[in-house]
């Protein structure tokens, strides 16, 4: 990245310079800081009042609140849509799944979360220094490339092509699990949101040119952003392998997480750190209840929701509010 | 030697599919993830024509060709034009023609497995060998070629030497300007993506011949397609129909000598060696 990476860099703030800037804390925050750990507080006392439906429904909602906000994360304010989160996901979870009889399961979640990097900064730099839709191609098969690559060398290995991921974790240690690292995900979206790389980032998405001409080192700053998506999609992958007590390419790459995830934030809106559960919450209950009631039209009510949000509700439901309070606001105005 | 003659087989029917997505890309402008789901729309309607008439997958084409070109067109008018006339700027219409397509595209996987199941369709039609050079070549693949490589011939003739192809030309190179000279932009927009998704139909009912097809391998198609038009540049056929060869030899060689199971990674190493060495296509000019 040297040389030309360099060009017309401002003079950067260091990153100590950085971490203290974002660690100042107005009243504000520190009331945004106060209710976050309250909510979170609330949300782990889910296991005392049910024990099994609720609670695995609850696990779903944790396991697509990390995912769909962590997509957010990066896809949100750069505009580059990921269709990958099923690629990484599926390593995380084949990482548990092949390691498990070698290593202890924390380590494995550590490997995992170590691999979806690496992967993700392969993948980043080969596509995200130049502008276009190169990413998003790159993104829709990628799933499908990872599966026929374990595939093969399974193939070539002589393994069976299915894992067995035999490892008693409670629904409430999972839920727990990913709960905190959901609480990761808002407390990393939080400090991007008030660092220079957050700022970046949506200039980047207004205009890359505008950000260009800034002296924003575009590819890095996406390719940073990408990485820490990409990488809590292994953890999740990981962390939730056990819940299949069996592993196969086509459950772990399966390409409906992607749209799953997609759908979700795009329904509760991207340009907000909250806005993705916003949107989890009501889609894993309706997915609930279209799964039980309707097994094989699944595929083509999902792209049907999916249409409809894109077509009605472009902003989310979070959008959809703030114009609400937004006009209400303006209509109070107008009768002072 | 049957690498290169299997890859060039291949790679003519994969250089019809890589046209309709051209079209749809280069002068509608839209960037559709569909256009797989389209192919594999066409060769599930030949397999149908085939099951339920006795007809061969070539008169197939005759009934598959034009209720795409319906189709598409429908779907250009009802569902493309709204975004493109929301839009504000072409990366907003980028986005958001991207995520209509791609749920677009799940609505018709959902569709063909209500209508045929999640099985692999085939059939067996023309699989008797024919000699090339004195090798064996399944007959039903040098078919397809050849209906592929007509269509292409009679699609480049129309663009470059008609009225309407001109027409097309004239937005792929500049919208507005087009616009500006008289051409009804809207319309020709409506036309290529209609034509493209018709193209691309025919290119899955050529393929049905020779290929396995279930509801769910229309992305594969799809990142081909994408893949030689990236690597042909977007708006030059003959870069489509160079890469089209490339992407089908080599294909067939991981195939032939690495494993069946790997051809999308071939896709991907492609891809790969594009970005990074001629992100601007084979003959395409590199933007200041």
């Amino acid at each position: 990245m040297s040389g030309s990476g360099e060009r017309g860099t401002l003079p950067p703030a260091s990153f100590a310079q950085d971490v203290r800037a974002a660690l100042v804390l107005s009243r504000r925050d520190q009331r945004t800081l106060l209710a976050g750990i309250l909510l979170l507080a609330i949300a782990a006392m889910l296991p005392v009042f049910s024990q099994t439906y609720w609670l695995s429904i609850g696990v779903s909602v944790a396991m697509f609140t990390v995912l769909a906000t962590s997509w957010t994360l990066f896809s949100g304010p750069t505009n580059y849509i990921a269709l990958s989160t099923a690629a990484f996901f599926g390593i995380g979870m084949y990482i548990v799944g092949g390691g498990l009889p070698y290593a202890p399961f924390p380590v494995l979640v550590l490997i995992a979360g170590v691999a979806g990097a690496l992967f993700a900064v392969v993948v980043g730099l080969a596509t995200l220094r130049i502008s276009g839709v190169y990413f998003v191609i790159f993104t829709l098969g990628l799933a499908e490339l990872v599966r026929q690559i374990v595939a093969w060398g399974q193939h070539v290995m002589g393994t069976s092509s299915g894992l067995y991921v035999l490892l008693n974790i409670s629904d409430r240690t999972m839920y727990w699990l990913l709960l905190g690292l959901a609480a990761l995900v808002y407390l990393i979206g939080w400090l991007i949101g008030r660092s220079r790389l957050g700022f970046a980032l949506r200039i980047i998405g207004n205009d890359e040119v505008v950000a260009v001409h800034c002296g924003i080192n575009t590819a890095r700053a996406k390719v940073i952003l990408f990485v820490i998506s990409c990488t809590f999609a292994s953890i999740t992958g990981a962390l939730v392998a056990p819940r299949w007590s069996y592993v196969e390419p086509s459950i772990a790459f399966s390409p409906f997480l992607s749209f799953e995830v997609v759908i979700m934030a795009l329904l509760g809106g991207v340009h907000r750190l909250w806005g993705p559960l916003v949107g989890v919450i009501p889609f894993t209950l309706l997915w609930e209840f279209i799964s039980a009631k309707f097994p094989a039209q699944t595929t083509m009510l999902l792209g049907a929701c999916f249409l409809l949000i894109v077509y009605f509700i472009p902003r989310g439901v979070v959008g959809l509010i703030e114009d609400l309070v937004h006009k209400g606001m303006r209509a109070k105005d107008g009768h002072d | 030697m049957d690498v290169i003659i299997i890859g060039l087989l291949l790679g003519g029917t994969y250089a019809l599919m890589a046209m309709g997505l051209q079209l749809q890309y280069g002068v509608a402008r839209i960037m559709n993830l569909a256009s797989g789901e389209t192919l594999v729309c066409g060769a599930f309607g030949a397999v149908w024509f085939l099951t339920a008439y006795k007809v061969s997958p070539l008169y197939a084409l005759i009934g598959v060709v034009p209720a795409a070109f319906v189709a598409n067109w429908a779907i250009y008018r009802v569902m493309i034009l709204p975004l493109v006339r929301r839009a504000k700027s072409q990366g907003q219409l980028e986005v958001d023609s991207i995520l209509a397509t791609f749920g677009l595209s799940f609505m018709a996987i959902g569709i063909l497995l209500a209508l045929f199941g999640g099985e692999f369709l085939s059939y067996s039609y023309l699989a008797q060998p024919f000699l090339i050079f004195g090798q064996p070549y399944a007959l039903n693949r040098i078919v397809a070629f050849l209906c592929a490589a007509a269509l292409c011939v009679a699609l480049y003739l129309w663009l470059h030497h008609t009225r309407a192809g001109l027409t097309l030309r004239a937005v792929s190179v500049n919208p507005s300007a087009a616009g500006l000279v008289g051409i009804n932009v809207a319309r020709t927009s409506a036309l290529a993506f209609a034509l493209g998704g018709a193209v691309s139909a025919a290119g899955g009912a050529l393929l049905s011949m020779f290929l396995l097809f279930d509801a769910s391998l229309g992305v594969i198609f799809t990142l081909k397609a994408l893949v030689i038009v990236i690597m042909g540049g977007v708006s030059d056929i003959r870069g489509a129909i160079l890469a089209s060869f490339i992407l089908g030899m080599t294909e067939t060689a991981v195939a032939t000598y690495i494993d069946p199971g790997l051809t999308l990674a071939a896709a991907y190493v492609l891809f790969i060696v594009i970005l990074l060495v001629r992100p601007e296509g084979l003959f395409g000019r590199r933007s200041s």
